[in-house]
């Protein structure tokens, strides 16, 4: 089957106020708390176009290789529903803000494109809270008008492995550009996938269908998957596929139909009468690309020809404060344990406590000073795992932990000799067991010697020093 | 010689002045006589507030009036005036189209949609009235939503012609043209989307002018037609439409669609001579169908501007015809998707009786609005829906831009265009045979203008042998208010049309 794919991306800005209000763009609040008379469309109020907003796109535009608008409109989107306030929805249809534009991505080691159709601005609605008191649906307008970019690509992708990394490398780029949190939990960041499969290549395009509903990687991978499962077997049953929105139902693993008669809609758009056209300048465009950071792709290049593998170099570059934390350790430190340890213990450590490089309680002075020991082994790797725990969790520094700890490593040569000479005196039978060829006992010999040193002992240094003395006992 | 003839000019005034009743002064000479402590602001609103007592059941023009909130405004600014303010409407009361939003008298746009409904905010227009000083006596009859040529649209009943009860006073801005004709305030606001302001002052014989689309904010005024839609003062004369013009023309950062343009006093100029100003007249202003006692008099009205100075140049604006066609496709498009928001979920009207979402809906929206708004509605939203939208939306916005296209022809070779305002005196009340085609007709020489986004003055030239007012408009550049203003000055500082208060409405 030949698989393809177009995704529409609904990414939320993160501007402080709304799109077309000076209301706070926030979560979590009471109902309606965020909502203010514009946003509640009373009779009389007019939106006006948050600046901010169209920079945020202008900066994506940059990144995606957009054409950006030199004049871009708004226009009115209608439908009737409790939480669209006005009964139509500000967006933009024939002279969107970004047009064209591509997305470089990789997988399994090989570089892919995915082309941008265009980007457009719009507001989102409000939500509907049903049974919030016993029958009554309420409505909350705190979302509403919130600031959108819907991103729309062409039908490039053509694996469910494409689309997966494609949205990953996206989710990347917004969030690195931090115009949008790339909750997707919440929100912030949502793909519809608009699929179809058809025999072969030179078959004609299938029919589309549109998923939805999918608030995570994982789900969107499991609803193609369902999808392609159900879509493949009707198609060799010779079952006709129906154009629909699907959403997909996490619980039961399987996507579901709207059953919305979409294609009945009638939208009515027309250009807003209240939002004159907007006219971008240069000067406007350099002042929104003022904020624009290095761009990761090119940290990326730089990164592997500082040594890093493609994998690393890719993690490392998309993710801009793990990206900083490597350029400033790079200049002290390898590369190649500076990302083992972003990528490994600093990266689990995030995880746990569900934090991002952005906000990391180590500075890059703590894991400069972790690694600095690490170097002239003054502690073990071991014993460094656990000193940068302490250090992450007690908010202490380096010195400290070590100090307060008792980390330190046991290199002093006669001190372990003497401490490995009371263990094989103390364990005559494994002695002799190791002597007649239970090699395997040597791990038993460590295993003390740590033990008697409470972990501290330098493993190079034990290892030959032990090698050395069941060998001169052998004589 | 000077001197002397400076004093006489002085006494006549003061003459003038002392025959006059406080309710028939213009805004400059309540200004002066606020000013000289002739009279406090207080007395001055109670005057008009007696006077709201006792005409406005006859004529229908105020739907809410708050005298406590009036008065307390007034005791505000006779304060401002003791400590020596002299800004120019301090204390001067004035009365709002209720398409105004206000927090202290409800905003019901003529509509059940809205009855009782309080906004949580003023509108821009009612903020800089307040900050200039100016006393809000109440709120103004009108249309529905805007939405009428006669006022009887309106969910709180017709409003009536000072000049003749049994007539309509016009609209949409009905109550504003009789209560300023019948002196129940010595000024007001109205909106004009398609005639609104200037068609209603020509049928009560005062002067109104719709500024350039992008003078003034439409913050807080209920939107008809947001591309057409804007407010402008209704007085007795130009001076006083200046006066207020100079209060609300400002730039406002919640309406993009205001323009940033240097402030200009629009008094300022408004005595200069307009000798050697062309006048614009277009033949095809003359061909429909106008009432041919109305002609008689603009052309004395034309001789009159000729004489003192003005050149009269016969010019063609060819694309009239198709103004009314365009008007009611663009006006009904916008109509019904600002109209989308009262849906009965958040404010204003609901049925009582509703069992889904739908019903809310459809109950609300059936028993809470108007026929003409309904109409209106369903026009909109036929020509805005899929194919209709290339055939309709799409050609009028084409024919839009062609109409501008004339105007700016125009203007590169005259300063003002003079047009009737109205085809005839004002229409009967309760007249039963009226196509809706008749009234819409009866726009004609006024949407043009908002559809070229110009600013034109209604001015009273004399009166019908019906004995009802005929108004003559004047047309603008674009923020060329100043010229109209000035030749309608002209001709009112030889004439006296605008100073007519009716005989029933004298103490």
């Amino acid at each position: 089957m030949q698989f393809d794919a177009g995704i529409e991306i609904h990414v939320q800005l993160s501007t402080k106020t709304k799109a077309f209000s000076s209301s706070p763009a926030r979560f979590g609040e009471k109902p309606n708390a965020c909502a203010s008379e514009i946003d509640m469309g009373f009779p009389g109020t007019l939106p006006v176009v948050n600046k901010e907003m169209l920079k945020q796109a202008i900066m994506l535009g940059k990144w995606l290789h957009a054409d950006i608008a030199e004049m871009t409109t708004f226009v009115r989107k209608h439908y009737f529903y409790p939480d669209l306030p006005k009964g139509y929805q500000i967006t933009q249809d024939e002279s969107p803000i970004l047009v064209g534009g591509y997305v470089d991505y990789e997988l399994n080691s090989k570089e892919k494109r995915c082309h941008i159709h265009h980007a457009h601005l719009e507001e989102d609605a409000g939500k509907s809270v049903h049974g919030y008191q016993h029958g009554i649906s309420g409505v909350d307008l705190n979302r509403a008008g919130q600031p959108l970019l819907e991103i729309v690509t062409e039908p490039n992708l053509h694996s469910i492995e494409e689309v997966v990394a494609f949205l990953k490398r996206l989710h990347s780029i917004v969030t690195y550009l931090e115009i949008c949190d790339g909750n997707m939990q919440e929100g912030s960041f949502r793909a519809d996938v608009n699929i179809s499969l058809r025999k072969d290549k030179n078959a004609p395009l299938g029919t589309r269908v549109e998923l939805k509903n999918m608030n995570s990687f994982k789900f969107i991978q499991k609803a193609l998957e369902y999808e392609v499962s159900r879509q493949t077997a009707m198609i060799e049953n010779s079952e006709p596929i129906v154009q629909e929105t699907r959403l997909y139902n996490e619980a039961k693993n399987r996507t579901e139909s709207m059953r919305d008669k979409e294609s009945a809609h009638d939208y009515r758009y027309f250009r807003e009468p209240d939002l004159p056209a907007i006219w971008i300048n240069k000067e406007f465009i350099d002042n929104a690309c003022e904020k624009l950071p290095a761009s990761p792709f090119d940290r990326r290049l730089q990164y592997i020809e500082m040594g890093l593998s493609n994998t690393d170099a890719n993690i490392i570059a998309f993710n801009r404060y793990m990206g900083n934390y490597f350029e400033a350790l790079s200049k002290k430190h390898d590369v190649k344990i500076i990302s083992n340890w972003l990528l490994g213990p600093i990266s689990a450590l995030s995880n746990k406590h569900q934090l991002t490089f952005k906000n990391l309680p180590l500075t890059i002075n703590d894991i400069s000073d972790i690694l600095s020991a690490l170097k002239d082994s003054s502690i073990s790797s071991k014993m460094a795992k656990d000193i940068v725990i302490f250090m992450w969790e007690e908010g202490k520094s380096f010195k400290t932990v070590v100090a307060e700890k008792g980390f330190r490593q046991l290199d002093n040569e006669d001190e372990l000799k003497e401490i490995l000479h009371r263990i094989l005196k103390a364990s005559p039978k494994q002695l002799a067991e190791y002597r007649n060829g239970k090699e395997k006992l040597f791990g038993f010999f460590v295993g003390q010697a740590m033990k008697e040193t409470k972990g501290q002992a330098n493993p190079e240094m034990l290892n030959n020093l032990l090698k050395m003395l069941l060998s001169n006992s052998e004589k | 010689m000077m001197l002397i003839q400076g004093i006489l000019m002085f006494l006549n005034l003061l003459v003038k002045i002392m025959n006059k009743k406080i309710y028939e002064y213009s805004l400059s000479e309540l200004s002066e006589a606020l000013q000289t402590k002739k009279i406090s602001s207080v007395e001055l609103t109670k005057t008009f507030l007696d006077r709201i007592k006792r005409y406005n059941s006859t004529l229908n023009a105020y739907l809410h009036t708050n005298p406590e909130a009036s008065l307390e405004a007034a005791a505000q600014a006779d304060k401002q005036l003791s400590k020596g303010d002299k800004s120019p409407l301090l204390g001067i009361p004035i009365a709002q189209k209720d398409i105004f939003c206000t927090t202290d008298m409800p905003t019901t746009c003529g509509s059940k949609m809205l009855e009782g409904f309080y906004s949580t905010y003023n509108a821009e227009v009612i903020n800089l009235c307040k900050k200039s000083g100016l006393v809000n006596l109440g709120k103004l009859n009108m249309d529905e939503f805007a939405m009428g040529s006669t006022n009887e649209n309106s969910a709180y009943g017709a409003v009536k012609n000072p000049w003749n009860l049994d007539y309509c006073p016009g609209g949409s801005s009905g109550g504003s043209s009789a209560c300023v004709a019948a002196r129940l305030a010595p000024c007001a606001t109205g909106t004009d989307t398609g005639g609104s302001i200037r068609q209603p002052a020509a049928f009560t014989g005062i002067t109104g002018i719709k500024p350039s689309y992008g003078r003034v904010s439409r913050y807080g005024m209920v939107a008809f037609a947001s591309s057409l839609d804007q407010a402008g003062p209704m007085t007795a004369s130009a001076y006083d439409a200046a006066m207020l013009l100079n209060v609300l023309c400002q730039h406002d950062p919640m309406d993009a669609t205001t323009q940033k343009l240097a402030f200009c006093d629009f008094t300022e100029r408004l005595t200069e001579s307009i000798e050697g100003l062309k006048i614009g007249i277009p033949e095809e202003f003359f061909a429909y169908g106008l009432d041919p006692k109305c002609q008689e008099i603009i052309q004395k009205a034309m001789k009159q501007l000729e004489s003192l100075g003005a050149i009269l140049v016969p010019i063609h604006l060819e694309n009239l015809k198709y103004a009314i066609p365009t008007y009611y496709l663009l006006a009904p498009i916008e109509c019904a998707s600002n109209l989308a928001r009262f849906d009965g979920i958040r404010y204003g009207y609901r049925h009582a009786k509703t069992k889904s979402i739908r019903d809310i809906y459809e109950l609300s929206r059936e028993y809470g609005l108007g026929d003409e708004v309904k109409k209106r509605i369903l026009i909109g939203t036929f020509a805005s829906s899929g194919a209709y939208s290339k055939d309709y939306y799409q050609k009028a916005r084409k024919v839009k831009q062609i109409i501008r296209t004339d105007y700016k022809k125009a203007f590169l070779e005259v300063d003002a265009i003079l047009t009737p305002t109205t085809t005839s005196t004002a229409l009967k009340l309760n007249e039963k045979n009226r196509s809706p085609r008749d009234i819409y007709l009866s726009d004609i020489y006024t949407v043009t203008v908002n559809l070229a986004g110009l600013p034109a003055i209604s001015i009273p030239i004399g009166f019908h042998e019906n004995g009802l007012p005929v108004g003559m408009q004047l047309i603008g550049n674009r923020f060329k208010e100043e010229t109209i203003l000035r030749i309608a000055h002209r001709y009112q500082m030889e004439t006296n049309w605008h100073n007519l208060c009716p005989e029933p409405f004298k103490d």
